[in-house]
């Protein structure tokens, strides 16, 4: 027993560093590419059906309008009770893209990242080269190409492309 | 004095209790007794099919998606969203023990999907076929 005590504070340390390992790896940067912000609720409601699309990919206006058609989401009814709606409202606009932004040319904020002009000018060769590929089916299956944006790392070198 | 409190409290903590939780369903067993009662307080119900489940399940109703077009044909496989392709886990509670153990989460998904498939909301029948036919999977 004296063996334990005596070796207790040794262990606290040893546990607080492999805490502060995982947590600096999470929060790693590279090319500021890996999204450090999370929620719970979003990432179990959103990520439910599709990735859990990062909150800075889209400016605040465009959040609070995704967010209030839910009943009507792309071809989908993706409905939730209100607590959780303000929740994920007010995690996604406190987040979202920072970078000015405006809206499109027909006076609308982007509801699709896609849509936006960044994610176009990023994409523009990746698009032509995965255009016919079946296995893609859409741009907005990010996990596709990059293969930890389940994790929120979306930096260049751990993008595949498929073939 | 004391003795005067106790019975108060204690029917404040039931009635608490009741507002809390109005539906208590924790297995898929006591989920179907749910869908019982609201379906007998329709005059005519016959108790729920399994057979009626499995077609309902398996038929488009007029508009672009069955339920199998995600879940697959099978229940107890894991499915994959018609338009995301993200995993869905097995809907049969034999595959996936977490399935109809949480009534919030059973009707936000019967919301979403009966208005996605039928484009309407389903019924207490067809929610109460749908999961007795789902309990007869790997059974």
């Amino acid at each position: 027993m004296a063996v334990t005590v005596n070796n207790f504070p040794a262990l606290i340390v040893v546990v607080m560093l492999v805490f502060g390992m995982g947590m600096s790896v999470a929060q790693a940067d590279d090319e500021g590419s890996i999204i450090k912000v999370s929620n719970p609720k979003w990432l179990a409601e959103c990520g439910a059906c599709h990735l859990a699309f990062p909150s800075r990919f889209l400016p605040a206006e465009s959040w609070r309008e995704v967010m209030s058609g839910l009943d009507k989401h792309f071809g989908s009814d993706a409905s939730l009770d209100d607590e959780s709606v303000r929740e994920i409202t007010t995690f996604l606009v406190d987040n979202a893209r920072r970078k000015k932004t405006s809206p499109t040319a027909s006076g609308k904020w982007p509801l699709r990242i896609t849509e936006t002009r960044w994610f176009r000018s990023e994409h523009a060769e990746a698009a032509s080269r995965v255009k016919n590929n079946p296995r893609v089916k859409s741009m907005a299956n990010c996990a596709i190409c990059h293969t930890q944006a389940d994790i929120g790392d979306y930096s260049e070198r751990n993008i595949q492309i498929p073939k | 004095m004391l003795r005067s409190m106790v019975l108060p409290s204690l029917v404040l903590l039931v009635f608490t209790g009741f507002a809390v939780s109005p539906v208590f369903a924790e297995t898929p067993g006591e989920v179907l007794a749910v869908f019982k009662a609201e379906a007998s307080a329709k005059s005519g119900f016959q108790g729920f099919s399994a057979a009626r489940g499995e077609a309902f399940y398996m038929t488009k109703h007029g508009h672009e998606w069955s339920c199998s077009s995600c879940h697959t044909d099978n229940p107890s496989e894991p499915g994959k969203h018609a338009k995301s392709d993200k995993l869905i886990k097995p809907l049969a509670p034999s595959a996936n023990a977490e399935r109809f153990t949480d009534m919030k989460k059973i009707e936000k998904w019967f919301k979403r999907n009966c208005n996605d498939v039928l484009d309407r909301v389903c019924t207490a029948q067809e929610k109460g076929d749908m999961l007795a036919f789902l309990l007869t999977i790997g059974k």
